[in-house]
């Protein structure tokens, strides 16, 4: 491997930094999309433009203080407009473990193999910049395209906590999802 | 109506200024054993003002995401340990909850089981939790044997979580829901 290849440059998606003026407008408008919740804010919540510029400032502070947490923007390689968000969190260096989430933003980018892509950059960050030596996963089970794209990517599941989720009037199980370094490595 | 929330066969929970409870978090924490059966941070000797800090922050929040009592004997009323509610997700009505018996010349002899099910009635009937959850990593079988009698089920494992003295370990995860608590009830 050759250091100097970027590690942020996929097929399809380019991982890279927030741009506070330009992409709070964006990101405000898939806050109106419930589906997103798990990668914004936990809870469905319309917000201004205003009040995602200062998220993400909040944002940037944890990651400054913490140093548990690394956030990226996805943007198209074609035109370089932002696509999704993804995060690293929950790191913890002393056991080399880690959680992931990402999303694309609007319906129209979704299924075009955005996510796939952004994905293998991001296992590429986690395993050989990071270190770590497991990645975890933390899916709705009603969130059928987002496990059958980690799956994809060599994630199993290792746990199924019942009911553990509810939204839009019912309970939902949650997925552990696990990706270990060793199994990444093989598919290579 | 149960007129004895917080007392069970053998303990009781309690609420302890935070001075006290600060200072024997600090002294059982001297014990690495304890710390390591508690939580994947590596062990580390806190002082008892860095816990006192802590505890104390926990009492400005009104509607909290945690909620910690003490463990006392009913026999005699010494202090032994702690029993928290730590991420209660208010609007998926689920808790992680945590517990450590902090003597071990009283570990196996079953306080610890007897405030988990003290805690599981406090979750499920005063804060109307849908489900209650924990991890445990897999050499804590002594752990794991009591949140089975308790009513809590296997959930998964995540696969080489912990790193101790070289040797990756699994954690587990397991759960009760507010029907699997109400079948045990009815037995």
């Amino acid at each position: 491997m050759d250091i100097t290849n970027s590690m942020y440059e996929g097929r399809l998606v380019r991982l890279g930094p927030l741009d506070h003026e330009k992409d709070p407008p964006v990101v405000a408008r898939w806050t109106h999309d419930p589906l997103l919740r798990s990668v914004l804010a936990g809870v469905a919540r319309p917000l201004s433009p205003e009040a995602v510029r200062r998220l993400l400032e909040r944002v940037e502070k944890q990651i400054e203080e913490t140093k548990n947490l690394f956030h990226f923007t996805l943007r198209a390689c074609d035109d370089n407009r932002l696509i999704g968000l993804a995060r690293i969190f929950w790191i913890d260096f002393h056991n080399g473990t880690g959680v992931l989430n990402l999303g694309v933003g609007d319906a129209s980018d979704r299924r075009r193999g955005y996510g796939s892509d952004a994905l293998n950059l991001l296992l590429r960050f986690a395993f050989n910049e990071l270190n770590l030596h497991r990645l975890s996963v933390w899916p709705g089970a009603d969130n059928l395209p987002f496990i059958q794209m980690v799956e994809k990517a060599g994630f199993e599941e290792e746990a199924r906590r019942r009911e553990a989720s509810f939204h839009d009037g019912s309970y939902w199980d949650v997925l552990h999802l696990g990706l270990l370094r060793t199994k990444w490595e093989k598919k290579l | 109506m149960s007129t004895t929330l917080f007392q069970g066969r053998l303990v009781r929970l309690s609420s302890e200024n935070p001075q006290i409870m600060a200072e024997a978090f600090s002294r059982w924490n001297q014990n690495s054993g304890y710390a390591r059966l508690l939580d994947s941070d590596p062990a580390h000797l806190w002082s008892a003002n860095k816990f006192k800090e802590w505890l104390e922050k926990d009492l400005e929040s009104t509607l909290p995401a945690n909620l910690l009592f003490s463990i006392r004997m009913l026999d005699g009323d010494k202090l032994i340990g702690f029993i928290a509610f730590d991420g209660i997700n208010w609007t998926d009505r689920d808790s992680y909850v945590a517990i450590g018996i902090g003597e071990p010349d009283l570990w196996g002899r079953g306080f610890g089981t007897d405030a988990m099910r003290l805690m599981l009635r406090y979750g499920f009937t005063e804060l109307n939790l849908h489900r209650i959850s924990l991890t445990v990593y897999a050499y804590n079988p002594r752990g794991i044997r009591s949140y089975e009698k308790c009513g809590f089920k296997h959930e998964g494992r995540i696969r080489e979580f912990i790193l101790r003295d070289g040797r990756r370990y699994d954690m587990l995860h397991m759960g009760i829901l507010r029907s699997d608590w109400d079948q045990l009830e009815k037995k």
